[in-house]
């Protein structure tokens, strides 16, 4: 019955089955950091419904002593704490695991499996003979759960103590109820069963310089500080909490305390059509600002994204993709809205995408899209997801070189617009397709017609094909030249490499981790992480050096490997795709399964 | 929207402005509308306006959607930046627009295809922002473009050029903007031009949102017998309920008015509305008595013109978010990005 190994220490997963609006986000969060402050490589994945209360949801943590974050889907331990989600959550168990359920009731027949083990707490009468209030009874089982995973998991109580003096110092009765409920479950636990479990926790020292942060928090902070000042948006999954974020970053850091006055302007929009308008006339203006939504605001969008792209207006998009077509899975996570981005719009449109794959990444990459937006004068996308955005990473400390000076790109001075005879906003290209433009109120020299209509290279209205193909064709070269001041593709190679590896965004911490599990089990393999659209010459360079490609990605229709196809002029014969698209993370194992399945049915 | 450069003749007697500009420093290239348009009338109207307000032409921003009326801005201040947006979405640019320089004077013209169907939500929600500029709606009742269409503030009953009568009821802007709120809200016609040239000039001077919807005849599509808003029809029914005068500030007010129907009100930038003549039992300071008077007036088949709402304590999208004076747009990096240090703090908060 053992199968799960004797005493594997820091490497190993478990979830937490529960309802939604139970507040069982503090304890699961609890668990959580205390593991991170214990030194140890954590990640978590909230599994969420598109629901404000009743129904089920879950939480995994991975333990990793390598750093391997990706989402698994092989549990060690459930926390069974939603009857609905029985039958299911107990499959997901290891042969040999643990499942650790609510027994203030028998147990449910639901329960029954022969080969893993039943831990029994009385969770909700320990919480209703200790609380008085309904709401903190539900509460504080959820703490109570967490200090019997402390006393299974071995996590440091003191760590424990820390984290709860830090949340509750100044509010002393909640601090007091959340003591007594993780020392009931924690008591409880130590006297009952024979802690820790064979797997569990031990300190490391692998996080000193870490943080946990969700992407979307670290994007909005990257918004800051690359100097956004008007942000535009319509609610929306899973990108609201990065205008939350942007929010409170604004009242830090933006807020004249004195005064009162702000250095931004957030305005919530009457729907996405009127939130990238405002994205856009900002832009136009000087300022710099940005929109952030889910694919359903892309489509809605996509009007004037072909307005800001003609017109060549910067604007900054971010969209944290959720699972499409249609309303889809609004907490689902996917890779979907690939394509959309890249040619959103009607007629001949073509846009810059970055592609981070973590939230670090979404930190840095903000400056980088605000650079590109005005450099290129054109909307650039940061194409996110809800795996990256939502979720807690475990990332390096964040750092900032106040070296750093935004590209305001081409911009005409109220000087240089004196000195000048005419301005003619479409002319005077530089090498990458680059005009000059300017900001309204500056200077009377500066003044041109802005307009979505056909125009030629003096900004005049023009229906005379060879005038009109001047100016789009520029545009073409101008997308183009962005691709050697996007971030660069990262490559591994490795010795002996039979295949090549290309995948993007958030499918990468999988995708590291299969590479090195192949590797074990003697398959090679090459990686290109693609960072941005349009791709660096390197990245046809890494396809062309193998015959066989694998494009891991996140969508049903292998929208990357197409994009490959399109742009690089690569034969479909070197790309073989593999997709994993249901909602979930990818993990480590789709990628090993499917490289091996495919090389092997070919050879 | 064929680009024509307009002669510059500056005829010797053209009166100068404080700024030494005359009138003609205020035009734009020439009008490609119809022979007669009433939008043209409207674009003469906003060049005096502007010029008779001294205001530096680049520091205006002329805005518009699509459509016949969306052209025009290419007719006036050639030293102004203008964006010729998409269909119907015009205010969201011009929200953006203010968001990042509080400090230019903002215009935008509309039609009434343009802000009454496509753009209705945007319409709403920028009136509702009570976002700092003048917007123009030059309402025929026509779609001019696409040759003839009913648009949403035809008349139930109006008569196409086809002879083909209207079946839905209009949307009439005015109303409109009063439920919504709007902060000053008027009403003119593209024939009257010294009406409208005052309206114009106080509108620019409200600080908020000021809607005036200018009924400007399509002489093209809607000018026939049994339309509602051909020229013929509209000077027969249109009343002046409320007369008003706008004296810039700093001018001594001279104006005599009728004892008792008159008022003044002091706009934000110190100028003032005077109110002259207003009909007996209106108060354009009250949105409850402007709106059962519009309402009790509309089946007469009058169309009341002038300033018929004006609040000037309103709060603009600005004020309501407590933007910084300094544009947005001009604010230094520096001054924006909070620095290595303050992360390296901020860090903390993520362990």
């Amino acid at each position: 019955m053992d199968n799960v190994k004797v005493d594997r220490i820091n490497e190993f997963a478990f979830k937490i089955a529960n309802t939604n609006g139970t507040g069982s986000a503090s304890a699961n969060g609890l668990i959580m950091q205390a593991i991170f402050r214990m030194g140890v490589p954590v990640s978590g994945k909230n599994l969420f419904p598109s629901n404000i209360q009743g129904l089920p949801t879950w939480y995994e943590i991975r333990v990793n002593k390598d750093g391997h974050t990706a989402r698994t889907p092989a549990f060690d331990l459930i926390v069974a704490m939603n009857a609905e989600t029985y039958a299911r959550d107990i499959q997901e168990l290891q042969p040999g695991g643990y499942l650790l359920y609510d027994s203030t009731w028998p147990l449910n027949p639901a329960l029954k499996r022969e080969d893993v083990h039943f831990l029994g707490v009385p969770l909700a009468q320990m919480s209703r003979d200790s609380f008085d209030k309904p709401r903190e009874q539900i509460l504080m089982k959820n703490i109570a759960y967490a200090g019997v995973l402390a006393a299974l998991l071995d996590i440091d109580t003191k760590v424990i103590d820390q984290l709860l003096e830090e949340k509750y110092g100044a509010k002393q009765a909640m601090m007091k109820s959340n003591h007594l409920a993780f020392k009931l479950g924690y008591e409880y636990a130590q006297k009952n069963f024979k802690c820790p479990l064979p797997f569990h926790l031990k300190a490391m020292d692998a996080t000193r310089d870490a943080i946990l942060i969700d992407g979307n928090t670290a994007l909005a902070l990257g918004c800051v500080y690359a100097g956004a000042t008007v942000a535009a948006w319509y609610p929306i999954t899973p990108s609201t909490s990065l205008m939350d974020a942007f929010k409170g970053f604004c009242h830090r850091f933006r807020e004249n305390k004195e005064t009162g006055e702000n250095n931004y302007c957030i305005l919530q929009a009457e729907d996405e059509l009127a939130a990238i308008g405002m994205v856009i006339g900002a832009g136009w203006s000087g300022a710099r600002s940005f929109t952030c939504t889910s694919g359903p605001g892309i489509s809605l969008m996509s009007e004037l994204i072909g307005l800001a792209y003609y017109a060549e207006i910067p604007a900054v998009l971010v969209d944290v993709q959720r699972t499409g077509p249609s309303t889809g899975m609004p907490t689902r996570t996917q890779q979907g809205d690939i394509l959309t981005c890249a040619y959103a719009s009607h007629g001949d449109t073509k846009h810059i995408l970055l592609f981070p794959a973590n939230p670090e990444e979404c930190f840095y990459f903000a400056a980088h899209a605000f650079d590109l937006a005005e450099r290129f004068q054109t909307p650039v996308f940061i194409v996110s997801d809800l795996d990256i955005g939502m979720n807690d990473w475990l990332c390096p400390r964040l750092k900032w070189d106040d070296s750093y000076k935004p590209d305001r790109g081409r911009v005409l001075s109220a000087d240089q617009l004196e000195k000048m005879e005419k301005f003619l906003r479409y002319s005077d290209e530089d090498q990458d397709g680059v005009t000059s433009r300017t900001f309204p109120g500056v200077h009377p020299k500066g003044a041109y017609f802005t307009r979505g209509s056909g125009h030629n290279k003096f900004g005049r209205y023009t229906e005379l094909p060879h005038e009109y193909q001047e100016v789009v064709d520029r545009l073409s070269r101008k997308h183009a030249a962005a691709a050697k001041y996007a971030p660069a593709p990262i490559v591994h190679t490795e010795e002996g490499a039979t295949v090549g590896v290309v995948s993007l965004g958030g499918c990468d911490g999988g995708v590291r981790e299969a590479i090195e599990e192949l590797k074990k089990q003697g398959i090679i393999c090459d990686y290109l992480r693609v960072r941005a659209f349009p791709f660096a010459d390197s990245v046809e360079t890494f396809l062309r050096a193998h015959t066989k490609n694998f494009v891991i990605e996140q969508n049903r229709d292998g929208q990357l490997r197409t994009l490959l196809m399109a742009e690089t002029g690569i034969e479909k014969e070197r790309l073989k795709s593999l997709l994993a698209y249901g909602g979930f993370p990818l993990s480590s194992h789709h990628v090993v399964d499917g490289i091996r399945q495919q090389l092997g049915s070919q050879s | 929207m064929t680009y024509i450069a307009k002669p510059r003749l500056i005829h010797p007697g053209l009166r100068k402005n404080k700024l030494g500009l005359t009138v003609r420093d205020y035009e734009g290239a020439l009008s490609t509308l119809c022979a007669g348009c009433g939008h043209d009338s409207v674009t003469t109207g906003i060049i005096q306006a502007f010029h008779e307000l001294d205001t530096p032409p680049h520091r205006v921003v002329k805005l518009s959607g699509i459509g016949c009326s969306s052209k025009t801005p290419t007719y006036f201040l050639r030293d102004a930046h203008g964006f010729n947006a998409a269909h119907g979405r015009m205010p969201s640019i011009a929200t953006g627009a203010s968001a990042a320089n509080k400090q230019l004077t903002y215009i935008g013209i509309s039609g009434d295809g343009d802000s009454l169907s496509i753009g209705l939500g945007q319409l709403a929600h920028a009136i509702r922002r009570n976002l700092d500029m003048l917007y123009v709606i030059e309402n025929n009742g026509v779609y001019g473009l696409t040759k003839g269409q009913f648009s949403a503030s035809a008349d139930l009953g109006s008569k196409s050029k086809r002879g083909e009568a209207n079946s839905y009821g209009a949307i009439d802007p005015v109303s409109l903007a009063l439920s919504l709120g709007a902060t000053f809200i008027a009403r003119s016609f593209s024939g009257d031009k010294r009406q409208l040239v005052s309206i114009l000039k106080a509108a620019i001077a409200h600080k908020g949102f000021a809607l005036v919807d200018v009924i400007s005849p399509c002489v093209t599509f809607n000018d026939h017998e049994g339309s509602t808003k051909s020229y013929r029809y509209t000077r027969e029914h249109l009343t002046e309920i409320v007369h008003s005068d706008f004296v810039p500030l700093k001018e001594e007010i001279t104006v005599d008015y009728e004892a008792g129907g008159a008022a003044a009100v002091t706009m934000h930038d110190g100028s003032v509305l005077l109110f002259t003549k207003v009909a007996e039992g209106y108060d354009p300071s009250s949105r409850e008595a402007v709106f059962s008077y519009l309402m009790k007036h509309q089946a007469s088949g009058k169309i009341p013109t002038g300033i018929l709402y004006v609040d000037e304590s309103g709060k603009d999208m600005h004020e309501l978010n407590r933007t910084a004076e300094t544009p947005l747009s001009e604010v230094g990096f520096e001054t924006l990005c909070p620095g290595s240090a303050k992360l390296d703090e901020l860090m903390d908060d993520f362990r």
